[in-house]
């Protein structure tokens, strides 16, 4: 069984970084050829640089748009983003110049309990999704199963936290070994079984799905261009190419 | 004419409860062979539409980052469903802009993506059938572009994008709309999109020296065609005619005059109006954008100055110099292009202009803010600018402004109702429903701050509010163009206004 996951986990980290990596460089390759920030835009890089950080980080347009949906969403992605500085102690050895800061306590419980967070944001989506006619017309299948798949996990790791132990020094020999190759024994765990198997999901269906916002957001012209089209001449490759032969003339 | 109910005004803009299908039956006149043949698109519905529209959208897709990253993006979280002026006026679930796009996106999932080719019902993909494409139709045809939904949505996901590609891949296989592709063949051959020849274009100027001469006393002119002017001023070709767009070119008239500006139309360019980005195409928006160049190089003018035009600000402030830049040959010390009330309000700044306030004492003024102006383009050269120019131009000329909800303005403007292709009468009923949340904030303004008249800087805007306003209880004349204040306020030197104000007058002062 537990070499059975660990290659389910390799199979799903490789499709996750293959394909997701794929995405970025179709997003990168692909030139927008008209200057279409929704203005009012920063006029400076540096300006733009800080609209993306806002709107990553605190999800301004989403704060601008609707609070629910706001609260829900930023508990869940902060949660979540604990909880994963929380879990880097599986992968990082002691010896690693990161493992003081890893293994600071405010890093791990933090992480413990942002999960809670994180599932209670979960819950306020996925009821948003069920109450809210508009919300439940746009919603498929997929929405709900995303929303669920991650509530899952993350009751998972909660009960794996809080209720039912489990070896940790066995998991982190598992997961160390999963890395070098050597395969090593999970612990014993209903939980921890769920909980990875869950996470190979995630990985695997994250590049096809709608999960691909979180580099999306990064290329989203409306979001990152710099609002200068008087001052400086955007052109992209194949306008140049096929539209442009007025610069001759 | 439909019969259709005009939804009832409210003392708020409130979400209606879903009505599924209540706008399923709009659409458009579909252009004639002719029309589309000329813009280079197939007369009619080709035999295989399905392959070449599978093949556009792949093509779009490729050339367009906004198209592929605003298909794979969206989470359907719902942000943008309260947001657009067509479901708020309609409640058809389908004008929400996530369900609008997925009208499209569902396609692209289904043959573009692993899970819609392996688990289409799971995901929510589905098969281009000809339903699907009069779905398109009819909804991307109720669409604006005017790029509210942007605004709120956490990745900046642009309906209008969406719509414009829909739009493109239709005329590629040979639906398009009447409206748009008959009068973007318009401009092509004869200058502007009314059809207007130059003869008639050049009587119409003439009336206008005598109007304002006779009203004056002054003889403003309005030149057409003249070689080595200074200034080219393009303007939406609803200002040689309609009301109160007319006003507007007055007013710029006048300020052109007073400020001693040596300036020009053009017949070639005699529209500032571009419908090419209404149907999403590059190539016929910069052919009709290419006219103002070859105008300006012809006439050898040193400066390209834009009226007062929504979309058409859109696309010289953020697409002109992409389209047919650079213009190396224009004076650099001014911005290229520049926008009237960037003119105007400069001048207004230096003191160039004496300004009498009171003429516009029987008025107390709104304004609202032009979407495409808002929420694509800016105008001075600070973020925001685009605000502030129109409102400051207004408080300079009148004594009694109240802007509207705040919700309502601004980057939070709601369209018209008449933008993106749509101000057509066989688009009434959509156009006359779009226009509730804007009138709910007027009317608010109107009976709470005693507001008499809203001013826009937009020919799409000013042509829709006159005739969809009316159905909610509004007059026609409430609609008034900024350059028209600018207009009645402004006391030209050596007018009757001037000596009136002064009693240099005479006889006729001592009442």
């Amino acid at each position: 069984m537990s070499g059975f996951i660990a290659a389910l986990l390799w199979v799903g980290l490789v499709v996750f970084v293959g394909f997701t990596a794929r995405k970025i460089r179709q997003y990168w390759k692909t030139p927008a050829p008209l200057k279409i920030p929704t203005t009012p835009a920063p006029v400076t890089q540096t300006g733009v640089v800080f609209r993306m950080a806002r709107e990553v980080v605190l999800f301004e347009s989403l704060f601008k748009s609707n609070k629910w949906i706001w609260v829900f969403g930023w508990m869940f992605h902060l949660g979540l983003l604990l909880a994963f500085f929380r879990h880097l102690r599986y992968v990082v050895s002691p010896e690693n110049f990161m493992w003081p800061v890893i293994s600071n306590v405010i890093v791990q419980s933090f992480g413990q309990y942002a999960g809670f967070a994180m599932v209670a944001g979960l819950f306020g989506l996925l009821a948003r999704r069920i109450v809210v006619e508009r919300i439940r017309y746009i919603s498929s299948p997929s929405d709900y199963l995303m929303l669920l798949m991650l509530i899952v996990i993350g009751v998972s790791g909660l009960v794996m936290s809080f209720v039912s132990h489990i070896d940790v020094v066995q998991l982190k020999m598992f997961v160390m070994g999963l890395f070098g190759f050597d395969f090593q024994n999970l612990p014993e765990s209903g939980a921890l079984l769920i909980h990875l198997l869950l996470v190979v999901v995630l990985l695997l269906i994250f590049p096809f799905s709608k999960l691909l916002h979180a580099p999306g957001v990064f290329f989203s012209p409306t979001r990152n261009q710099i609002d200068n089209p008087r001052e400086k001449r955007h052109l992209a490759p194949w306008a140049a190419e096929k539209y442009n032969d007025h610069v001759d003339k | 004419m439909a019969d259709f109910e005009t939804p009832e005004i409210k003392e708020f803009i409130g979400i209606p409860a879903l009505q599924e299908g209540s706008m399923a039956h709009s659409s458009p006149f579909i252009a004639k062979p002719d029309h589309q043949e000329s813009l280079g698109f197939p007369g009619e519905l080709v035999e295989n539409w399905q392959q070449v529209a599978l093949e556009k959208m792949d093509d779009l897709r490729t050339r367009y980052r906004s198209f592929q990253v605003f298909l794979d993006s969206c989470v359907k979280c719902g942000a943008c469903t309260d947001k657009c002026h067509y479901f708020l006026g309609t409640a058809d679930p389908k004008n929400m802009p996530v369900a609008r796009q997925d009208l499209l996106r569902k396609v692209y999932r289904r043959y573009f993506t692993v899970a819609g080719k392996y688990f289409p019902k799971l995901v929510g993909a589905a098969d281009l059938t000809e339903e699907v494409l009069d779905e398109w139709y009819s909804y991307f045809h109720q669409c604006s572009q005017c790029r509210r939904c942007s605004v709120f949505c956490p990745y900046g996901i642009d309906t209008a994008e969406i719509s414009m590609a829909a739009r493109e891949i239709m005329d590629a296989v040979g639906k398009g709309q009447k409206y748009c592709n008959e009068i973007i063949g318009k401009v092509h051959t004869i200058g502007n999109n009314l059809g207007l020849p130059g003869k008639a274009l050049a009587n119409v100027l003439e009336g206008l020296e005598e109007d304002v001469e006779d009203d004056t006393g002054v003889a403003v002119k309005f030149p057409l065609d003249v070689k080595g002017a200074d200034i080219l001023l393009v303007t939406p070709s609803a200002d040689f005619f309609a009301e109160p767009h007319i006003d507007g070119l007055i007013g710029y008239a006048k300020v052109f005059h007073e400020t001693g500006a040596s300036w020009t139309l053009s017949t070639t360019a005699s529209e500032a109006g571009n419908f090419g980005m209404f149907i999403g195409s590059y190539e016929n928006m910069r052919r009709v954008s290419m006219r103002i160049r070859d105008a300006a190089k012809e006439l050898g003018v040193k400066r390209i100055i834009f009226g007062e035009c929504g979309h058409a600000w859109r696309i010289a402030y953020s697409f002109l110099n992409t389209l047919c830049g650079p213009f190396d040959f224009l004076d650099q010390n001014y911005p290229i292009p520049q926008h009237i009330l960037e003119y105007t309000w400069g001048e207004l700044e230096k003191g160039t202009l004496r300004i009498n306030k009171e003429e516009n004492d029987h008025m107390t003024l709104t304004f609202h803010d032009s979407c495409n102006v808002a929420r694509g383009s800016r105008m001075g050269d600070y973020p925001g600018g685009q605000f502030d120019y129109p409102r400051n131009v207004i408080k300079a000329v009148c004594n009694n402004y109240v802007d509207m909800d705040p919700k309502t303005t601004k980057e939070a403007t709601f369209c018209c109702g008449g933008g993106g292709g749509l101000l057509t009468d066989d688009l009434m009923e959509i156009r006359v429903k779009g226009v509730l949340p804007r009138a709910t904030a007027l009317k608010s303004v109107v009976e709470n701050e005693g507001v008499t008249h809203m001013a826009a800087i937009c020919a799409i805007c000013k042509s829709q509010f006159t005739k969809t306003l009316p159905y909610y209880g509004f007059t026609m004349d409430q609609i008034v163009s900024v350059h028209q204040l600018v207009s009645e306020a402004l006391v030209m030197k050596g007018s009757e206004q001037e000596a009136e104000l002064d009693g240099t007058d005479g006889d006729d002062t001592e009442e």
